[in-house]
């Protein structure tokens, strides 16, 4: 009788213990970033609003549904090697890494494979490898809100509508300059496809890393006179290409950068010359929403912001924010589906597959307008794959939206990522799942 | 005291001969072995066997070929990156064409056609030396980087230029792909490099290592007494790009998986397998491991210290470290400019004296 109560009493304390234990549970996000090396320039600002809005969420709400944010930083130089050793070392840390945001298609493409061993989703916003669109192939890779081949299309459909109709690409003359990796090498399968199908010529220009020795290239630019051209850089390279390309007078306005080579590190070394620079964007540049007041209000004012205060609203610290929102809004929902705030990684991958951040969900977020709709599922991980264009006024010193959101050609991208995922399910026996 | 060869007799000229005459160096090399086989696998945990043992075991044996070519035979090269990303295409283009010959046989035939490329390129050797031909084996390493980015064919016609390395089994025993356990990678490349490290310590002291360092020391004296430079200037570059072309192979296949050719064999893995066997000691097998030990080690091992130990912020424990190693090598090389393999020597001469040294 005695050791019944016993029990009883001691199980009774063991509840609220482990109540308290479950409100005390820490979520792990491990954050590779670079803050060092020849890619720092547009790494920081993306580390600090990745960093920013999760420490905003720490210090405002005290989490996610009362679970506490465990930022673990690494640093890779956008080394591939380091990334890996970095992801080796932070994925055990604490109760075990919840999602991946490598910042970097080379570590993105080592750490595909191993994600689905690890069992920890990976969350390569619009970069890494296109074809992971295909969730039933790629069930632990999420790339929305749109890939790089969404991406590619628009630009052939921004430059089809600024000629006066598709059917002037014909015997127009496109240039990619693009970085010398598989980053920059992603765009050439799909802009081949479409140089097929509207007749237009690409000329392709290859930089090596780091970037910094571009005088071939615009030369042969300014020998070949491209009608457009199209850039995929990242780091120096950007700042690189587009001095280069005001000091041999190419009309900027003609002249396209992907979402990864559109911010303010870009444009502002070549000054006035850069007047008119085009980039894609999935985003609104600036600071006046009210999650960056808020955070200015509970990070910085605390001094726990990780950058400067006047940096807060560029656009690399919105594509930061942009991340860690979906992030933790992936999280949130792991949390609703399986009914427990500790979650691992399995169960935040249930939640990205089932996220659906609405217009009406941003506005409660404080970012009303900031970016488009997403909504996830089983087959399709890049979302709405909707991309715009903004472009830089450099008298202002602002970037402005300056087109809709495009729909993608998905005519074009839709078979090529159905050959290329099949091509990784046979080389590395994956068996597509079943979405229903 | 207790290492001293007084009292070990040699009777006969093989005993003499043998590859570590001493008997207490041959206690210490099997305890050495029966620690690398029986204790390290089970003792220490995945991260360290993945991000940390793997790559020094792979850089150690890259940096052994380069010592072979450097240190025994004198020709300095920069071309060792490009060489390894021979041995990778190799193996990637073999795994996927006859995965079923086994990934052994595959890991010694991608050496082969490394070092046959290797000793194309080592041709110019005839002609030119020392700095001029570090120029002309620079040249090999932009153009076989340049060959893997621009032929299509390398990389099976992939969208991105990138290899990945299929799974593979070794007596059912998975060895390659994201599945294969740090475990089964680490004895797959222990074994190997155990093995070669062996063949080249034997290479050295024998016929044709000796031509090697005849040649090295003083090229024209070697010819009068008879070696033949052509020979044995090509074969250290074949014996050297076979080392690196296999150290390549498991580079890429073990340990990274996938791979470009831009940012895994670019220059700075020529250099850093140059400063490997410059710290650790030309002409030594054993410097090769201690350099490729240093270069590998102290980088993570500084940044665990100071980001996990002291929780410094990791963007400046980055920029600590690199000063540190830049600061670590030149204490080495201003110490001990013949090597950290020197101070082994030196300590073991000492060790022969203890305790009575006169």
């Amino acid at each position: 009788m005695k050791l019944i109560s016993k029990t009883i009493t001691a199980a009774l304390l063991a509840v609220p213990l482990l109540s308290g234990a479950a409100s005390a549970a820490t979520l792990t996000i491990p954050t590779l970033d670079y803050r060092t090396g020849p890619y720092a320039p547009n790494g920081i600002p993306f580390a600090n609003g990745f960093s920013d809005y999760l420490t905003l969420l720490n210090e405002r709400d005290g989490g996610i549904n009362g679970a506490k944010i465990n930022l673990t930083p690494c640093e890779t130089a956008y080394n591939t090697k380091r990334g890996v050793e970095c992801y080796e070392n932070t994925k055990g840390q604490g109760s075990g890494a919840l999602v991946y945001q490598p910042l970097s298609t080379g570590i993105t493409y080592q750490l595909i494979p191993k994600s689905s061993v690890d069992k920890i989703p990976i969350f390569s916003m619009g970069y890494g490898r296109t074809s992971a669109a295909n969730g039933k192939v790629f069930p632990w890779v999420f790339n929305f809100p749109a890939t790089y081949w969404s991406q590619a299309t628009v630009f052939v459909q921004y430059i089809g509508d600024k000629e006066g109709g598709m059917a002037n690409l014909k015997g127009k003359k496109i240039a990619l300059v693009y970085h010398n990796s598989a980053y920059g090498k992603e765009p050439i399968r799909t802009l081949e496809s479409a140089a097929a199908k509207y007749g237009f010529e690409l000329m392709l220009l290859p930089v090596d890393h780091p970037g910094q020795e571009q005088k071939a290239t615009w030369l042969q630019i300014r020998k070949e006179r491209p009608d457009w051209v199209m850039m995929w850089g990242w780091g120096v390279m950007n700042q690189v290409a587009i001095k280069e390309a005001a000091s041999i007078r190419f009309p900027m306005d003609h002249f396209i950068g992907v979402w990864w080579s559109g911010s303010e590190n870009d444009v502002l070394p070549a000054g006035d010359g850069a007047h008119g620079y085009l980039s894609g964007a999935f985003h609104q540049p600036g600071d006046n929403f009210p999650a960056h007041d808020d955070i200015k209000k509970y990070v910085y004012d605390n001094g726990k912001g990780h950058g400067e205060r006047e940096r807060i609203g560029e656009v690399l610290y919105n594509r930061g924010l942009v991340a860690a929102m979906w992030t933790s809004e992936a999280i949130r929902k792991a949390m609703e589906i399986h009914g427990t705030n500790e979650v691992n990684g399995v169960m935040v991958r249930d939640g990205f597959e089932a996220l659906d951040v609405d217009e009406k969900r941003l506005t409660e977020l404080g970012l009303p307008g900031f970016t488009i709709p997403v909504k996830i599922s089983c087959d399709n991980h890049e979302g709405p794959g909707k991309v715009a264009l903004q472009q830089w006024d450099a008298k202002a010193k602002k970037w402005n939206l300056v087109s809709d959101f495009y729909e993608p050609l998905r005519d074009i991208t839709g078979p090529l990522i159905a050959e290329d995922s099949a091509q990784y399910a046979a080389e590395n026996n994956v068996v597509p799942r079943i979405c229903n | 005291m207790i290492y001293r060869e007084t009292g070990q007799f040699k009777a006969d000229y093989a005993a003499d001969q043998a590859l570590f005459p001493i008997k207490q160096d041959r206690y210490v090399i099997l305890a050495v072995l029966f620690i690398t086989f029986a204790v390290v696998p089970f003792w220490l945990n995945q991260y360290w066997l993945n991000a940390i043992v793997l790559p020094f075991l792979i850089y150690a044996l890259a940096a052994l070929g380069l010592n072979i070519l450097t240190g025994y035979c004198g020709q300095l090269s920069l071309g060792t990156g490009g060489f390894m990303a021979v041995g990778a295409y190799s193996i990637y283009k073999l795994m996927v064409a006859i995965p079923e010959v086994g990934f052994i046989p595959l890991v010694l035939l991608s050496g082969l056609i490394t070092a046959a490329v290797g000793t194309l390129f080592g041709l110019p050797s005839l002609r030119i030396k020392g700095f001029y031909l570090a120029v002309a084996t620079l040249a090999s390493q932009f153009f076989l980087i340049w060959m893997f980015n621009k032929v299509e064919w390398f990389n099976n016609y992939n969208a991105t230029g990138m290899i990945t390395s299929p799974p593979m089994e070794f007596f059912g025993v998975i060895i390659t792909g994201p599945s294969a356990t740090p475990t089964a990678k680490y004895f797959i490349v222990v074994s190997i490099v155990a093995v070669f490290a062996l063949v080249a310590k034997n290479l050295a002291r024998g016929r044709i290592g000796r031509n090697w360092m005849a040649i090295r020391d003083m090229d024209i004296a070697a010819e009068l007494i008879g070696v033949r430079p052509l020979i044995a200037k090509l074969s250290a570059f074949a014996v050297s790009s076979f080392y690196i072309g296999m150290a390549g192979a498991l580079y890429f296949a073990v340990w990274l998986g996938s791979a470009e050719p831009t940012e895994a064999f670019d220059i700075n893995q020529s250099f850093l397998v140059l400063f490997m066997i410059i710290i650790g000691g030309l002409g030594s097998v054993l410097g090769s491991f201690l350099g490729a030990g240093f270069l590998v080690l102290m980088p993570i091992l500084l940044k665990n210290i100071m980001v996990d130990g002291f929780g410094t912020d990791s963007a400046l424990a980055a920029h600590i470290e690199i000063m540190t190693v830049g600061v670590l090598i030149i204490m080495f090389l201003i110490v001990e400019p013949h090597g950290l393999a020197r101070l082994w020597r030196i300590a073991k001469e000492k060790l022969r004296l203890w305790p009575f040294p006169y």
